[in-house]
């Protein structure tokens, strides 16, 4: 071990999270290496190890001969504050080589409010942040995940956006590195041939220009860049790689548990999901594989927990054969299986009884909206009969607990549907009085709302965010219509919803924002304890831009979004025409139930749903 | 079969792992060997096993001891290689059998402390360590069970105690005791940083070496 860091880790929380060496690190000589891939996830360590992608994106990357990829982790402050303060540039896990030295740098972005933490570890690796200041070939700063589906903030510091999945993209990207390296090319050379990769995106080799007003004149690819960036995909999930055996940390993480990913993309078409829009289209893994995995991975790890992960579990068609497949296995085991992402209907709150042989942990629904008006135009189809359904099937089942999750500031939100929120948890109140099997456990409801934020490659990605005025008169509005002793609410902090709307939908000129935000202590954002909105509107303020125009203004339908040369397959006209029926309050049915055209299908050639 | 004594190492990156993450650490160990541990009975059942003294964060130790019972029989001469394949860097099991001694007869510890000094170990510093720690008494603050801070002399815990210099760094190899009441042996450097502040190293490594017992013999 370095003895730099051997004399600082005593001096930090949680050391365990800054040494490597777990069960499953993959350990190379660097003597057979000709590629060394820093991949760096923006978020603590604990965050970055419960990440399903990053532990399949690491695997596929070691998998390739020659290529050694180690894992890189956001310090927390007190440890930014040794390696700072020591001199000590920030280091892979694996080899304990600093990042500067690598190849590759990668950054897996899955949020905004992770693009300050990958500028302070650009810069604890000691390189320039900017790209135009990075001349040389190495190292080369990529990213990907789904936060760079609109990569403009963050358009100046990176050499290039990986847009999609990357299973088959990265190797791709490797390959032509190695290349590169080899014969020696400069780095525009690189990035020209690297543009016409499938789903990559150079964002030097596109000109911005602007109206007066601020909004997007024009976006001109240069030198034989591509028009349009199509997002990759998976094709089929049953030949795609699978994490079986992966690292086990020796510290506990968020998620410490083996995942088994069902399926990837959503039938549902919730029309502020940008998951759902931007996954399209759904693609399952088969049982029989899901099966042979889940008891791979558990033996391999140890774990004796397993969770099905998907963005919407219940819609997995093969789900009962495969909890049944599963069960023997995991009694055996003494194997907790868990399914979070379930719907509330009966039918799912059957198989969770099945389950939890007798174990009653926290039931979670998230109805979104507080009336079917405003349920129907964002298109989030549960009703709440469904609802009440489930909550007496669960109260008479012996479960005293519920968590509610509803978002405020949705489009077309009036009072009368903030204050359905307090209704629905009233009902719920009800509900349980007249159900429940045993009364003397008392009973625990949570309400729980965010502050809606309009995403990109969504039917709401033209809205204004409500102003923060506006979305504080409507908590106080549903606290105070809150009465039930047993109902708990809490609502989410509005800081931080206000600027991941204006980082969400920004455009380039946000880069001198972010970086202003940086030098003046923005780094771990994703943190409340470390985040300060104070930092960024000072920041905006220095670089003479509105944080409003960004985050609370409605934009018209030919406006140029600065994210136009991604595309995701889901059309804009589709879009669009989603917003329109939200605003009539009609609903869109799930793609299995019939093909709403959206386009995603172009990216199967074809025909999208089987199955 | 009934209870049953691990010996391991625990060094390098491996020492950051805390208690309570090498508890998870070894259950999943046991599990990924399809061993399975003896649970207790009680309404949460949790594995049966326990470290005999735990090891601070940070020290490395050749002599850790894990205490478990299996439902199954094993082979314990084969044991050792069998978790070592499943384990995280650093952690190395040495050897399995039946305990022969119970762990309240885990009477000391031998240890060494090296005390780093960045320039040159400043000179006659042997010495005068030797003075100090041979000396009356060495009271020096420690933390209790309640977590208050006391003042304790550690004087009478210190057994035996053999001082090597070598560049840049002066080894106490000491023999302290293990329990009731027991020495961090992390503490002998504290107690020079306090007593002879101008000798204080530039860094502290502590690793234990062998657990004895009452007699003086390796405890097993």
């Amino acid at each position: 071990m370095d003895r730099r860091l051997e004399r600082i880790l005593p001096k930090v929380q949680k050391p365990a999270r800054y040494v490597g060496g777990e069960y499953n690190a993959v350990m190379k000589d660097k003597a057979d290496v000709d590629v060394r891939f820093a991949f760096c996830f923006p978020d603590t360590y604990e965050i970055g190890m419960s990440n399903l992608g990053f532990r399949i994106l690491y695997g596929v990357m070691n998998d390739m001969p020659g290529v050694w990829c180690e894992r890189v982790f956001a310090p927390w402050t007190d440890m930014e504050a040794e390696l700072r303060g020591n001199g000590i540039p920030l280091f892979a896990l694996e080899s304990g080589d600093s990042v500067a030295d690598f190849d590759i740098i990668g950054f897996s972005v899955g949020y905004e409010m992770a693009y300050t933490a990958m500028l302070n570890m650009l810069d604890l690796a000691g390189l320039p942040l900017r790209s135009a200041d990075r001349p040389g070939l190495s190292p080369l700063v990529v990213a990907g995940g789904t936060a760079m589906y609109n990569a403009e903030p963050v358009a100046d510091f990176i050499d290039l956006a990986l847009i999609g999945e990357g299973e088959d993209q990265l190797p791709e990207l490797i390959e032509l590195y190695r290349r590169a390296k080899k014969e020696g090319w400069d780095k525009p050379r690189f990035l020209r041939a690297a543009c016409r990769i499938g789903g990559v995106y150079v964002p030097s080799l596109y000109d911005v220009t602007y109206h007066k007003d601020g909004t997007i004149a024009a976006i001109t690819p240069l030198d034989g860049a591509p028009e349009r960036v199509y997002k990759r995909v998976v094709h089929d999930m049953d030949k795609s790689y699978y994490p079986a055996r992966t690292i086990v940390p020796s510290t506990e993480i968020v998620h410490d548990r083996v995942t088994l990913e069902v399926f990837r993309g959503c039938i549902r078409g919730c029309r502020f999901c940008q998951a759902g829009y931007v996954y399209r289209p759904v693609r399952n893994r088969s049982v029989d594989q899901l099966i042979q995995y889940g008891q791979e991975a558990v033996r391999d790890s140890g774990y004796q927990e397993m969770t099905l992960a998907s963005l919407s579990t219940s819609d997995y068609p093969g789900l009962v054969r495969l909890c049944d497949g599963l069960s023997a296995f995991c009694e055996d085991h003494h194997v907790n299986l868990s399914l979070p992402s379930l719907r509330a209907d009966n039918f799912s709150m059957e198989l969770m009884q099945r389950l939890q042989n007798g174990r009653k942990a926290g039931l979670t629904f998230a109805p979104e909206a507080g009336t079917q008006r405003l349920r129907d135009a964002i298109n989030k189809n549960v009703t709440e009969d469904e609802l009440t359904e489930s909550l007496k099937t669960a109260f008479s089942g012996g479960w005293n607990s519920v968590k509610l999750y509803f978002m405020l500031g949705l489009p077309t939100e009036t009072d009368e549907d903030v204050l359905g929120i307090a209704e629905i948890a009233k009902h719920a109140v009800h509900t349980w009085r007249e159900y429940a099997s045993n009364k003397n456990r008392g009973l625990r409801i949570t309400v729980s709302t965010s502050w809606f934020v309009p995403k990109p490659f969504t039917a709401f990605q033209w809205e204004a965010q409500i102003s923060r005025e506006e979305y504080e008169r409507r908590v106080k509005l549903l606290r105070e219509a809150i009465t039930a002793k047993a109902v708990t609410y809490n609502w989410h902090d509005g800081d931080t919803s206000f600027l991941e709307a204006i980082l969400a939908r920004g455009d380039r000129r946000l880069c001198k924002v972010l970086e202003t935000a940086f030098r003046k202590g923005a780094k771990l954002d994703a943190w409340s304890d470390c985040f300060d909105l104070n930092r960024w509107l000072e920041a905006f303020a220095e670089c003479g831009l509105d944080p409003a125009f960004y985050a609370n203004r409605e934009r018209s339908r030919d406006e140029i979004m600065p994210w136009s040369v991604i595309s995701c397959y889901v059309s804009d006209q589709y879009l669009w025409h989603q917003r329109e029926l939200a605003y009539r309050s009609v609903t869109t049915p799930d793609c299995r139930t019939q093909c709403g055209g959206c386009g995603a299908s172009c990216v199967e050639g074809g025909e999208c749903y089987r199955g | 079969m009934g209870k049953l004594r691990l010996f391991f190492v625990k060094e390098g990156r491996a020492a950051y792992i805390s208690h309570l993450d090498l508890l998870r650490t070894f259950q999943r160990v046991f599990l990924r060997e399809g061993i399975v541990l003896r649970h207790s009975q009680g309404f949460h059942p949790h594995p049966i096993i326990s470290f005999a003294m735990p090891l601070p964060v940070g020290q490395e130790s050749d002599c850790e001891i894990l205490d478990f019972e299996t439902n199954g029989d094993i082979d314990t001469a084969a044991l050792p290689a069998r978790l070592n394949s499943g384990m995280p860097e650093g952690i190395a099991a040495l050897a399995c059998a039946e305990p022969v001694l119970p762990v309240r007869e885990l009477a000391a510890l031998s240890c060494k402390v090296d005390l780093l000094y960045d320039s040159c170990v400043p000179s006659g510093a042997a010495e005068k360590i030797a003075a100090l720690l041979g000396g009356g008494s060495v009271v020096i603050q420690k933390r209790t069970k309640h977590k208050s801070l006391a003042d304790v002399d550690i004087r009478p815990m210190i057994r035996d105690l053999r001082l090597e210099e070598a560049p840049g760094v002066l080894r106490l190899y000491a023999v302290v005791s293990a329990q009731n009441p027991g020495l961090n042996p992390a503490l002998l450097a504290a107690a020079v940083e306090k007593y002879l502040p101008e000798l204080s190293p530039d860094f502290v490594r502590v690793r234990r070496l062998a657990v004895l017992d009452g007699s003086g013999a390796s405890f097993r």
